[in-house]
């Protein structure tokens, strides 16, 4: 069973659907009692930083997150799902969850932002085409595992114990996201 | 790199994919789940549904389309059609599009652009424009393209993103179900936007897409009648601009 998490800023439509398809088991939850309990976690994401940092404040969630990632629960943040497991965001005044050690960053070198479209990803010294939406960025950091470069090269997939994130849309990205899936689903 | 993006367009009336010439004459080409799931097997990048009836009824039946579509296809899917206030918005995001797709509406009121971009973000947010070609710049249609709005493209296009557009759609009504290729030319004249631009209308060998991606800044081309009738697969398309050195994604 995967716990998505609805902190009011997500696609979770989308997101069921794809694990749905996968076979996997889905429910979505936003109480602290059943982020403690959940075998599994996913934040999705598409919005602003503060926006998402507040709806888990309201939930009354943080700190029972935070709790649960560093216990070992095998957690997926998709987008700004990963965002928010950074420390800081240029996009907002608020603080991240401090999971991932570095702050988010705005995308400025290339002149159409949001970066929005296919693009590739180095990842295990192949080269795969996932579909991205957005304008903020986590560096390069040592638990990057996939890179992506726009305008300048950026974290696509940060892998580290029990967490995996990814910035661009598994759920959105054909054979190849229903794959990433797969894996985070073989993770449980 | 970003690659260019193939965008099969699905125009839909009466529950049915339809097809015309200018925009007039219509034919039947099929069912939309099936049209879409074929597509999203050759490797299509994205969908675009139009709902091109616009009547109460028919956004009912969108809807269930759209949810049925979404729950095999696993791409983005952009709808359109009929949208006039933000409730439209919500009903179609949660039926299973990822961005919607405002004609008429951004004509009549910009506000309500920036009041879907506020809410859902700037990437939810594209504005299908049809233009025909007028002195030195193109005329904005609305209602199908029965419909001169009285304003140019080039101004048009400012007023759209400057209030929170993250794409526009610019489909050719001249060019539009004739497959003689891509308006270049108006393509070329919308190259310093900031926004990605996608071309539509005229879209009829493959040998367009290679023309439209090489003399434009556009980042995707849509087209219907050709994929429809089978007369260009995608994939085929695909490995054809990709040996032509266009980026594209191509997996089988």
């Amino acid at each position: 069973m995967i716990s998505i998490i609805d902190y009011t800023v997500g696609n979770i439509f989308s997101i069921r659907n794809a694990l749905r398809y996968l076979g996997l088991e889905t429910e979505v939850i936003s109480k602290a009692k059943q982020v403690k309990e959940a075998k599994a976690l996913l934040l999705p994401g598409v919005g602003a930083f503060d926006d998402a940092i507040t709806g888990l404040e309201n939930a009354g969630i943080v700190l029972e997150l935070k709790a649960a990632i560093a216990k070992g629960t095998p957690t997926l943040g998709i987008c700004l799902g990963m965002q928010v497991l950074a420390k800081q965001s240029e996009e907002g005044k608020k603080f991240g969850l401090g999971i991932i050690d570095t702050d988010v960053k705005k995308l400025s070198k290339e002149r159409i932002i949001p970066h929005m479209g296919w693009n590739k990803v180095e990842y295990n010294n192949q080269l795969t085409d996932y579909y991205f939406v957005h304008s903020y960025y986590l560096p390069l950091i040592n638990t990057t595992v996939g890179e992506c470069c726009y305008g300048e090269n950026f974290s696509a997939i940060i892998k580290q114990d029990n967490v995996l994130a990814v910035q661009f849309h598994p759920e959105k990205s054909g054979k190849n996201g229903l794959r990433l899936l797969q894996a985070f689903g073989e993770m449980i | 790199m970003l690659t260019k993006r193939i965008i099969p367009c699905l125009d839909i009336k009466d529950g049915r994919v339809v097809k015309g010439i200018n925009f007039k004459g219509l034919t039947d080409e099929g069912s939309p789940l099936e049209l879409a799931k074929k597509y999203n097997k050759m490797g299509a990048d994205e969908l675009v549904f139009l709902d091109i009836n616009a009547t109460e009824e028919s956004r009912k039946t969108i809807r269930k389309t759209l949810e049925k579509v979404a729950r095999q296809v696993f791409i983005p899917l952009t709808v359109g059609g009929g949208i006039s206030q933000i409730d439209d918005v919500a009903r179609l995001l949660d039926s299973g599009a990822d961005k919607v797709a405002i004609n008429s509406a951004a004509v009549k009121s910009l506000d309500l652009i920036s009041k879907i971009a506020k809410k859902y973000g700037s990437q939810c947010v594209v504005i299908s424009i049809d233009v025909k070609r007028a002195e030195s710049d193109w005329q904005v249609f609305t209602h199908g393209g029965k419909k001169n709005a009285g304003i140019k493209l080039s101004a048009f296009a400012r007023q759209v993103i400057n209030n929170g557009a993250g794409e526009l759609l610019v489909t050719s009504i001249d060019n539009d179900g004739v497959q003689k290729g891509f308006e270049v030319e108006l393509y070329q004249s919308l190259k310093d936007l900031e926004v990605p631009v996608i071309a539509s209308g005229g879209a009829g060998r493959k040998e367009d897409f290679l023309d439209i991606f090489r003399k434009s800044k556009v980042t995707g081309a849509l087209a219907a009648s050709i994929f429809h009738r089978d007369k260009l697969e995608i994939t085929e398309l695909k490995s054809y601009l990709k040996t032509n050195g266009v980026d594209i994604r191509y997996e089988i």
